[in-house]
């Protein structure tokens, strides 16, 4: 069921969480809200969820305006970010939960609770108790949970950040694959920008209560609207140009020889081996980035290199040498 | 906005118990465990167990000679075989039903304060305050307490002097005070607060987003207290009953002032045998009910695993 968010605005006293953001989710999409802690994103999901009452604005799933109804009535369903599975159930009583409350009888229940066990790989733990589970299994128990009663809208706050990276990534696949096979539309709250690029038909980042792009994340990633976009997303320089400013992705950057006329000056400041690329660190004159920029790296510029590229020019930190960039490689920001 | 996940108090106490402790650690560990364990001893284990021989001692009218008989145990259950109840028999089943009455008002009660406490109140600075409210009543001695009740309660008490005066009853209500109402009443008062902090306790460790998780679930506010927050209250439930039981089961003093002495209770029969110097006899009787306590204390912790939850 695709999800429509209008003006939905939430104040908590005079300090606005969001504000007044518009965004259409489209039936069946993986949508990502992206964005650094604090910019507003769990309490959007929390209100598309009816968790959290909006001050102003309107969320529409489906057909209606949901307004002040009930999660069960919206047909949503939510998994939390410590998984809130109760303690005192065992997997398949917490995942039995929600039709116990509808008054479903206890074997037709416990048999669609252990059909969802099994889908997401926990049949063979139903009897345990959420203590003697791994994060991992905690997670599947949860989301289990959550389908249990067939949502038509799934919401995720940060389903992945408790657990550890090689898990994380995994459960990134099976959350992709249960999406897929269901064909649900899923609302994924994360602050990392490489899960919402590997997860989502439709990334939407968040900066203070205010969307700053919503798109596919081919786009965002090719065409950042804005500034904080290109630096949130990663892997762009922003450069300030006297005539605006504008995003290059860092393994666009030229060096050396290759750098064209108008190439700056540029020294060395740092160079990390990645494997199949290297980072190159780059200060120029006349680039200094703006402060809020310089918290997330120390350079004003990075260039990322092939490591046969660096091989065939090794740098070292302290060397100067001319960078540019292909005209077509410049994407202008809006802000 | 995000809440940062903290350390489940139940993983780190398992961790650190499961890295081995080495000896020196290990005895002083025993060190530091023994000043309360000598307490221990000295004002529980060796009285108890002084209180075990005398039991089997014998008595008259003048004097206490150490003996191994059964005697006082067949006093305190003597004509418990025939038909009737015998006075034994009767006394307890007088404590249990004050046991029963105060724990069916406390309960409820403890547990909605607990919860309001808990679940309503946001502040912690009005939290702490309505606490030290509840501790009130424990600014002053029990038994001041207790006579406080008096000229509230009493035959020309506040409350039958208002009635009168306002016309709605024309002889005053008997039985306000010197009644069972008025133990219930004064348990009630005294013990309540008892069973608050434990429930409270309980509460307070529930993670809030299970109670979202439940509403998310589709389950109404009634559905929540009853498959969530009441499974989970349950330890602080036992403990405060625990605590309830125990106070009322050994109480004399509130049975003996709010009943006009009236009224029989265990703690009272073992007190009127002290005052006559039948210490043998006190004892046994004193076993007896240390023996029922544990009995109860032993059935409410069948509800739960204590050790898991303390």
């Amino acid at each position: 069921m695709n999800v429509e968010l209008i003006g939905l605005t939430k104040r908590y006293g005079a300090a606005t969480a969001v504000d007044g953001i518009d965004l259409k989710v489209p039936s069946g999409a993986y949508c990502c809200l992206l964005g650094p802690s604090g910019c507003g994103k769990t309490t959007t999901l929390r209100m598309i969820g009816g968790h959290e009452r909006a001050s102003a604005g309107d969320v529409v799933i489906g057909p209606k305006a949901v307004g002040d109804a009930t999660p069960a009535e919206r047909g949503t369903a939510m998994m939390f970010q410590s998984y809130a599975l109760f303690p005192h159930l065992d997997a398949r009583d917490n995942v039995a939960f929600s039709l116990r409350m509808r008054g479903i009888g206890k074997a037709e229940r416990r048999a669609k609770a252990m059909a969802m066990l099994d889908l997401v790989q926990m049949g063979h733990l139903a009897g345990r108790l959420p203590a003697q589970l791994s994060g991992g299994q905690q997670q599947r128990v949860a989301l289990a949970r959550a389908l249990v009663t067939g949502p038509k809208v799934l919401l995720l706050d940060e389903p992945l950040s408790a657990l550890d990276p090689f898990l994380r990534v995994r459960m990134r696949v099976e959350l992709k694959r249960i999406q897929t096979e269901l064909g649900l539309t899923f609302i994924h709250v994360t602050h990392s920008q490489e899960e919402a690029m590997a997860l989502s038909d439709l990334v939407v980042v968040m900066n203070a209560g205010r969307i700053e792009q919503a798109a596919d994340p081919r786009t965002v990633f090719e065409r950042p609207a804005t500034a904080f976009v290109a630096r949130f997303i990663g892997g762009h320089n922003v450069i300030r140009l006297p005539d605006g400013m504008i995003a290059v992705r860092a393994d666009r950057m030229r060096l050396g020889d290759e750098a064209g006329p108008g190439a700056l000056a540029a020294r060395v400041v740092a160079v990390e081996y990645q494997g199949t690329s290297v980072h190159v660190g780059l200060d120029a004159d006349g680039l200094e980035q703006p402060p809020e920029a310089l918290a997330e790296s120390s350079a004003a510029l990075t260039a990322v290199l092939s490591d046969a590229a660096f091989a065939a020019h090794p740098l070292r930190p302290g060397d100067t040498i001319p960078v540019g960039w292909d005209a077509t490689a410049a994407h202008r920001l809006d802000a | 906005m995000n809440d940062l996940a903290l350390p489940r108090t139940g993983e780190t106490a398992a961790a650190s118990i499961a890295t081995a402790p080495r000896p020196r650690r290990r005895s002083l560990a025993y060190l530091q465990a023994a000043p309360l364990a000598l307490v221990f001893l000295v004002f529980l284990v060796v009285p108890l167990l002084l209180t075990g021989i005398v039991s089997f001692w014998e008595y008259n009218e003048y004097a206490i000679t150490p003996a191994l008989t059964l005697q006082n145990y067949t006093d305190v259950f003597d004509g418990c075989l025939s038909a009737d109840l015998c006075t034994t028999v009767r006394t307890y089943l007088s404590t249990l039903k004050f046991v029963a009455l105060t724990l069916a008002i406390t309960l409820p009660l403890g547990f909605a304060i607990a919860y309001f406490l808990a679940f309503h109140i946001r502040s912690d600075t009005v939290r702490m305050g309505l606490f030290l409210l509840c501790t009130i009543p424990f600014w002053t001695s029990n038994v001041i307490r207790m006579i406080s009740w008096i000229p509230l309660l009493g035959r020309n008490g506040l409350i039958n002097d208002t009635l009168r005066s306002l016309g709605l009853i024309k002889a005053p209500i008997e039985g306000l005070l010197y009644s069972d109402f008025a133990v219930v009443l004064a348990f009630v008062h005294l013990d309540t607060v008892f069973m608050i902090v434990p429930i409270f306790n309980s509460l307070a460790r529930i993670d809030r987003s299970l109670i979202e998780a439940a509403r998310d679930c589709g389950a109404s506010g009634f559905q929540t207290l009853w498959n969530v927050v009441l499974p989970l209250a349950k330890p602080g439930i036992a403990i405060g009953s625990i605590f309830v039981v125990t106070l009322v089961m050994g109480d004399f003093v509130t049975v003996g002032m709010m009943g006009g002495q009236q009224i029989a209770s265990v703690g009272k029969v073992i007190q009127v045998q002290m005052a006559y110097l039948q210490f043998p006899a006190a004892a046994a009787n004193a076993v007896v009910l240390l023996a029922a306590v544990l009995l109860m204390i032993l059935g409410l912790t069948r509800m739960i695993d204590l050790r898991r939850e303390l």
